[in-house]
């Protein structure tokens, strides 16, 4: 059986070897940078169907953020909208036969993890300043300094370890199935991987929108405070 | 047979993780979802919102088994004493 957590380099450019997820990343980062500069061209105040799409999604992120943070959304639109659409269609370019998700390999999964842990120190430091943003470790009181140091490392690498198994999963699961009983027999798995593909793309914006939310703080809404926070797992 | 042991406890311990593993996610999300259902008849008007968050709650207690899975395959693929 293939190993999942391997991967084969497809050619070399010069030294550097390019693996087939690399190629999909590009792809994809292509296609959602073209589909935005194809529909932001021509706006107009009366809509045709692309632009309409478009302002649904983006009304739609906006909400959920605004939901999450109690905060103005603008700043940190760009980031989790961008996540929340490249994760999306990451999971669900297996959709196009032949191609695996990059999600699926644990690499892509690290990188966007990463990028939502520099975000989350990088939004921390200006909305707060240093010092600020360092006091937040030692609240409620010093001795919970260690702990909130290893959240901070725990909750990325779980970001990473949630993506990375529920995609590799059921690209597992329906290569296993396709071994043992044949063609067609996996489509009802595939379909359930289109869902669960959907849900942890969801999940894992609003895990990000929840971390850079924690770190910049709350403003508009000081009730908000007493939720509970989701990433307690 | 003293050889490939190493690998005959590492399938075992593959199989008894993800075993014991789904064991209590599978707990958890029944509980989830019998609480959901319980919303859901006392407030339908509700159902929306109720399903779109035990659709979220269910992938993160789901996410406790994908993690035992993930040890699984490390074990089965990626381990350091075969």
């Amino acid at each position: 059986m293939e190993n999942p957590l391997s991967i084969e380099p497809l050619f070399h450019l010069g030294p550097v070897p390019v693996t087939a997820p690399v190629v999909v990343t590009w792809v994809i980062m292509a296609v959602l940078a073209a589909l935005a500069w194809a529909t932001t061209r021509r706006l107009t105040l009366r809509p045709g169907k692309a632009q309409t799409v478009l302002e649904l999604m983006v009304t739609t992120i906006d909400a959920q953020i605004a939901d999450t943070m109690r905060r103005d959304p603008a700043p940190f639109r760009a980031l989790i909208g961008t996540i929340f659409l490249f994760v999306l269609a990451a999971n669900w370019s297996s959709l196009i036969p032949g191609v695996e998700p990059p999600t699926a390999h644990v690499e892509t999964d690290a990188a966007l993890a990463l990028i939502v842990f520099a975000a989350t120190i990088a939004y921390g430091i200006r909305a707060r300043g240093m010092g600020g943003y360092l006091a937040t470790f030692a609240e409620p009181s010093w001795v919970m300094i260690p702990l909130n140091v290893i959240e901070q490392i725990t909750r990325t690498f779980s970001l990473i370890v949630r993506l990375f198994g529920n995609v590799m999963s059921g690209v597992f699961v329906v290569s296993i199935v396709l071994s043992l009983a044949g063609l067609l027999v996996p489509i009802p798995l595939m379909a359930l991987d289109l869902l669960t593909g959907a849900v942890q793309a969801y999940i894992f914006a609003v895990l990000a929108t929840v971390f850079i939310g924690a770190a910049v703080g709350e403003t508009r809404d000081p009730a908000a405070n007493d939720r509970k926070d989701p990433s307690d797992d | 047979m003293t050889d490939n042991l190493v690998e005959i406890v590492s399938i075992l311990a593959a199989a008894l993780a993800v075993g014991m593993g789904a064991i209590g996610p599978a707990l958890g999300e029944g509980r989830a979802v019998a609480a959901a259902m319980d919303a859901i008849a006392r407030q339908p008007e509700a159902a929306g919102t109720i399903s779109r968050t035990l659709f979220v709650g269910l992938a993160m207690i789901e996410t406790m088994a994908i993690y035992t899975l993930v040890i699984a395959l490390l074990v089965l693929f990626a381990n350091p004493f075969v």
